[in-house]
């Protein structure tokens, strides 16, 4: 088993576009497939981020707001999960709510083990 | 409301469910005084408590007091997922199975009878400190005292609120059945309150025991014989008090006045109990019940069978309390003097010495036998040893009848 970070982007959840109605049938959604993620042991966390943020810079420790940048590119949350390849993982991915959205992003990522 | 809190919360966290719910009604009555009642107060009251619910979860989600490790508890730690599995758990038709889970919980064998009941009635029946404690006529100290040793046994042991795996569940409902039990008897004959029968409590044990009853894992036949028990039972509570709630025998008692309805609920739940595998004491009683119920009148009933089910249960469930119910039927089918030598045959009497029917009965025999001043000894003894005000008055007349028959 190997450890993924999923990033993702667009899709209106983030967005607040969703009527109440429409948002709690989506997360429901949610809560199925990260249910369903639990209950095979490769749930690791997951968490929706707020639009604003901020940035540190260099070693000169630059404080600066943003990034600012179009809400569709932005990343609006993450989750960690473990699967057996990128095959998998992308598999594992597959049933992301977020894709209900045509803008709705999933980005697979392995983490990495540093060889030291 | 508890059930499902202490399900979200484990039961190590008791304490922060009773907390939620205490808090919710403190609000409730803050802005239902301000605003009125809402339409629907108890989807208002279960709303509140879930939003409460969430804060804490985000306020402690990276406290150890919480054991998110469970799965369905997982997903209150992603704000993906929190909001929906919160209503999830707050879904109506799991609130009763979440009451039926904390009574398994309740009465892990782990925790003593006086303890389970005392949490139930806490938890599950709603009942403050003080009740409890009137109800068992022992100070709210005591009763704190033991509901903070149940909590600590909760603490420690993570207990978890599910229903208990197959070869288990037989013994484990035995053993909330059993607190149900106690828990009518305590109403059905309170030995601790000015109050002879305690519908609150009468009520509370037909509740959990109904719940019992329609669950699919629970549906066992001394469910069912358990609750047919309770309902003949109750059947005759409106006629064993006087207006002034004195109590009335069953030979006195107006048959008119006991309840059809719940006798007839009595028989179907028999019926039920009848197709199992096994007769429990449950159905034993019940079936004792039954024959007082359908008996026009007390000449009427059938002592005969009544005795054999005792005979029954004294070989099968012996008991010194058993015995001494079989020596009342004796008395009726053979006479007092036959009643006198079963009475002494009874085994183990130490443990009746304390209870007061066991003297009282000695009495009655002696009574019946003519033999005023042995029966005033025991009638004096059992006058000594209930703290029942009805039942000591019911003694002081039969006392002073002897005194007015010796004369």
């Amino acid at each position: 088993m190997k450890e993924y970070l999923f990033l993702f982007r667009g899709g209106d959840v983030h967005s607040g576009k969703l009527s109440p109605e429409q948002n709690q049938a989506h997360m429901q959604k949610w809560m199925q497939w990260m249910g369903g993620l639990q209950e095979k042991g490769q749930l690791g966390g997951a968490q929706p981020l707020n639009t604003s943020g901020k940035q540190i810079t260099g070693n000169k420790k630059v404080i600066t707001d943003g990034p600012f940048m179009e809400g569709k590119e932005m990343v609006g949350g993450y989750l960690m999960c473990k699967a057996n390849s990128y095959d998998h993982a992308v598999e594992v991915a597959m049933g992301c709510p977020i894709l209900d959205f045509e803008d709705g992003k999933v980005e697979v990522r392995e983490i990495q083990e540093l060889k030291m | 409301m508890v059930s499902v809190l202490t399900k979200i919360f484990g039961t190590e966290n008791l304490e922060t469910a009773e907390d939620v719910v205490q808090q919710t009604f403190l609000d409730a009555i803050n802005i239902w005084k301000l605003k009125g009642i809402p339409d629907n107060p108890s989807a208002w009251l279960f709303r509140v408590a879930k939003n409460k619910a969430i804060d804490i979860i985000r306020r402690n989600k990276f406290s150890v007091q919480y054991d998110f490790n469970d799965n369905e508890r997982k997903l209150l730690t992603s704000e993906y997922s929190l909001a929906v599995t919160m209503d999830s758990f707050f879904k109506e038709e799991l609130v009763k199975d979440d009451m039926l889970l904390m009574m398994f919980a309740c009465c892990h064998p782990g925790i003593s009878e006086e303890n389970q009941i005392t949490l139930i009635l806490k938890i599950l029946c709603g009942f403050s400190t003080a009740e409890i404690a009137k109800a068992f006529l022992t100070s709210e100290d005591t009763v704190s005292k033991r509901l903070y040793r149940t909590k600590e046994f909760f603490r420690e042991h993570k207990i978890k609120l599910e229903i208990p795996s197959v070869h288990e569940l037989e013994s484990r409902t035995g053993a909330v059945l059993n607190a149900i039990y106690l828990l009518f008897n305590e109403g059905y004959n309170s030995t601790n309150s000015n109050d002879l029968i305690r519908e609150d409590l009468i009520e509370e044990a037909m509740m959990l025991c109904k719940l019992l009853t329609e669950n699919k894992h629970t549906q066992l036949p001394e469910v069912y014989a358990l609750m047919a028990l309770m309902c003949f039972h109750t059947s005759r509570s409106n006629s064993r008090l006087t207006a002034e709630g004195e109590i009335i025998l069953l030979k006195d008692q107006d048959r008119n006045k006991w309840d059809r309805q719940l006798i007839q609920r009595g028989y179907e739940f028999m019926d039920i109990a009848s197709f199992g595998k096994y007769v429990t004491s449950y159905h034993v009683e019940a079936a004792i019940a039954c024959e007082h119920c359908t008996a026009k009148s007390f000449e009427d009933t059938n002592w005969k069978r009544i005795l054999e089910y005792y005979e029954w249960m004294c070989r099968f469930y012996p008991s010194p309390i058993k015995e001494l119910n079989k020596v009342v039927a004796v008395m009726q089918v053979h006479g007092a003097a036959v009643a006198l030598q079963a009475f002494e045959k009874i085994q183990d009497k130490k443990k009746l010495e304390t209870f007061y029917i066991y003297h009282s009965i000695h009495g009655e025999i002696y009574l019946k036998l003519n033999q005023l001043s042995e029966a005033k000894i025991y009638f004096g003894k059992a006058l000594q040893l209930t703290q029942s005000e009805r039942e000591r008055t019911t003694l002081k007349d039969k006392i002073s009848k002897i005194d007015a028959m010796k004369n």
